[in-house]
């Protein structure tokens, strides 16, 4: 095993770890709706959201990073370059990682000053780690690259998924650069916020998670290079020619002129196409090898990722983002079940898939199979569709009856919330999400645990 | 031309991807001249120092903000200079306390507390603020609610007491007066016909 791959394991385990505690803010920002007075001005919701969602974007960015560390020295036959310097910077993730969690589970926050910005919370979503952290983020991002580009130098070697993982590498870090300013006027703020939510989640990870399943396609499934790039190229001029523009969806409501309710609109509705283009290549493996394949769970795992990333990202994004529906649904739990959806499709599933092969190459079985996986994909996926469906209604009422009827004040939004729709989608997604927590074990378990030796069947494919 | 051959698709994808980020860099070069401070639809800090109002525009389809007469905040006049002091602060106190992370303004953030986008506007403040806190008008009913929230609860979901200054609830109460003079496109949908001030 090289080097990088033992750095990759560490990688996995802190994102699995970083995954149950994210659930486990999931579960208590969930129960807030459910019983309002919880932990009140001691532990408010706020402090809980910004808790799930920022560990949601480290674990999975840390998949990310484990599953490049992984595959590059395969992918280019010599150690990854940088070694001492990607280990320090491992640490250095997980020191930045605890003590912002620390700072805000016990400060949470401090006074309207830039001290605040700088050392406590900075309250911007998804980026509200204070700025000395997001400096230490972006430090982890140059390291990243430089050991991805210096490898791809001393190799002297460039395939093509390479090149695009070195291109993507460029804006990953570079949009990261909004996650410091803290700028007065709310629409330029959020104007350029966009710039980092959107071109990293609908863009640059989308990309980067591309790359990442190519090269499990041609390890556990043994598809061919030629085949692999052929559709990476495609899925990038259909991701970044339809969501760099797509971007406009963001743009309808935050003051933006009125154009980009037509741009946003029409090239937003594009982006489910480069995902629909994952989903017959799926179905496609699928029936070339008859289901077949040595590492069921991580084959299970790449063709689910398909299937939901089209469904939850493709559908249920293209269900609300035209904006006269848009502007009904924009904000309420529709937005969160899109969300939820979205991510785990895109990008839980993938990193899951390749937690799979790691254990199967760590373990050295020829096949891997068992029973345990098999429920912990079945809750998993049970229970985010059902959390996305009770999220859903509970956001259709909100559209409803705080939006087209209440007209958007705050009685409006009180009378939704306590609409009995929206009162039993919230229940719904606590049960679902307690069966999302249960599969989220039963993953832990099987990932830590040794697996059995399964017998091959038939002719299996071979890795390439 | 060979479909089946990479690099034919590599090129569509760097064609593609140019085109588009060219498109991109000039929409928003444009845009951040609408909505720089002062710009088309993002009006000046010291708009706080008039009335605002928010009607139905039939030319535009849409609700847009309609700037009146003078209607000095906290009954004082401000100059530009003291309205973007006031303003930077407002936007401190919001990111700071971590606003957007319960609620949302122009729809982005959480959504565990009502949109903030028109929340100067909104009806309740007369209707339930005032009396409740036995203030006069609606920008000291705001700031005494914001520096005690939990003390003037309207339903089970109420927000907690996040120990803001009077500065600066002063700051946030401007922020939201200024925010409520953006122009966009119409949201939040039909809150011209709940949100018109008495």
């Amino acid at each position: 095993m090289y080097r990088s791959q033992k750095l990759s394991l560490r990688y996995y385990t802190a994102a699995v770890t970083l995954f149950g505690v994210m659930i486990l803010f999931g579960l208590l920002s969930a129960l807030y709706y459910l019983y309002p007075s919880l932990l009140f001005n001691i532990f408010n919701f706020n402090m809980s959201k910004i808790l799930h969602i920022d560990t949601l974007v480290i674990w999975l960015l840390m998949g990310f990073l484990g599953a490049v560390y992984w595959y590059l020295p395969k992918e280019l036959g010599r150690e990854v370059e940088g070694m001492w310097l990607a280990e320090l910077t491992f640490w250095v993730f997980c020191a930045v990682v605890a003590v912002v969690a620390i700072v805000f589970l016990f400060v949470q926050y401090g006074g309207a000053n830039e001290f605040s910005m700088w050392f406590i919370n900075q309250g911007r979503k998804y980026v509200e780690a204070p700025r000395w952290a997001s400096i230490g983020i972006v430090a982890v991002m140059l390291v990243f690259a430089y050991n991805v580009i210096a490898t791809c130098i001393k190799a002297r070697k460039m395939t093509g998924i390479m090149w695009v993982l070195v291109l993507d590498l460029i804006p990953l870090v570079a949009v990261y650069l909004d996650a410091f300013p803290a700028v007065t006027n709310m629409s330029v703020d959020l104007y350029w916020w966009w710039w980092l939510v959107h071109m990293w989640v609908e863009s640059t990870w989308e990309v980067l998670i591309g790359c990442v399943m190519a090269l499990v396609l041609m390890d556990v499934m043994g598809t061919s290079r030629r085949i692999v790039e052929t559709w990476l190229y495609i899925e990038v001029m259909l991701v970044l020619g339809a969501g760099i523009l797509g971007l406009g969806h963001h743009y309808f409501w935050i003051g933006t002129p009125q154009y980009w309710l037509s741009i946003g609109g029409f090239f937003s509705a594009l982006e489910p196409l480069p995902l629909l283009g994952m989903v017959v290549h799926a179905i496609y493996d699928a029936g070339t090898h008859r289901l077949k394949t040595r590492n069921q769970p991580a084959y299970y795992w790449i063709t689910t990722e398909a299937l939901l990333n089209f469904i939850g990202a493709g559908i249920w994004g293209f269900m609300m983002t035209l904006p006269q529906i848009n502007l009904l649904s924009h904000g309420t739990q529709w937005t969160v079940s899109h969300g939820h959806f979205a991510f785990y499709g895109a990008y839980v599933c993938g990193i899951i898939a390749v937690l799979y092969v790691a254990k199967q190459q760590t373990s050295g079985v020829d096949v891997l199979g068992g029973r345990a996986w098999k429920w912990g994909f079945g809750l998993l996926n049970f229970g985010m569709v059902g959390m996305v469906m009770g999220l859903l209604l509970a956001g259709m009422a909100q559209a409803f009856y705080g939006r087209a009827i209440g007209g958007s004040t705050l009685m409006a939004f009180t009378t939704a919330s306590e609409n009995p729709w929206f009162v039993s989608g919230m229940w719904a997604r606590m049960f679902f999400g307690v069966m999302f927590a249960a599969g989220y074990v039963v993953l832990a378990y099987d990932l830590l645990s040794s697996p059995k030796r399964v017998p091959a069947a038939g002719a299996l494919p071979e890795p390439a | 031309m060979d479909i089946q051959d990479p690099s034919f698709w590599r090129a569509g994808a760097i064609s593609t991807t140019l085109v588009m980020l060219v498109v991109l860099a000039f929409l928003s070069i444009d845009s951040m001249q609408v909505i720089s401070v002062g710009g088309r639809n993002v009006p000046k800090y010291d708009v706080i120092n008039q009335q605002i109002g928010y009607e139905y525009n039939w030319s535009r389809h849409a609700a847009v903000p309609v700037i009146g007469a003078a209607e000095p905040l906290f009954g004082k006049t401000v100059t530009e200079a003291e309205a973007t002091d006031l303003m930077r602060t407002g936007k401190l106190v919001i990111q700071s306390r971590a606003c957007m992370d319960c609620h949302t303004i122009f729809g982005n953030g959480a959504y565990y507390g009502p949109d903030l986008t028109k929340s100067w506007l909104d009806p309740a403040w007369p209707q339930i603020w005032m009396p409740m806190t036995g203030k006069t008008t609606r920008e000291d009913a705001m700031v005494e609610f914001l520096m005690h929230p939990d003390k003037y609860p309207t339903w089970t979901r109420a927000m907690p007491n996040l120990q803001l200054t009077q500065d600066e609830a002063r700051a946030t109460v401007a922020y939201l007066k200024w925010l409520s003079a953006v122009d966009t496109n119409g949201f939040p949908a039909n809150f011209s016909q709940a949100g018109k001030q008495p």
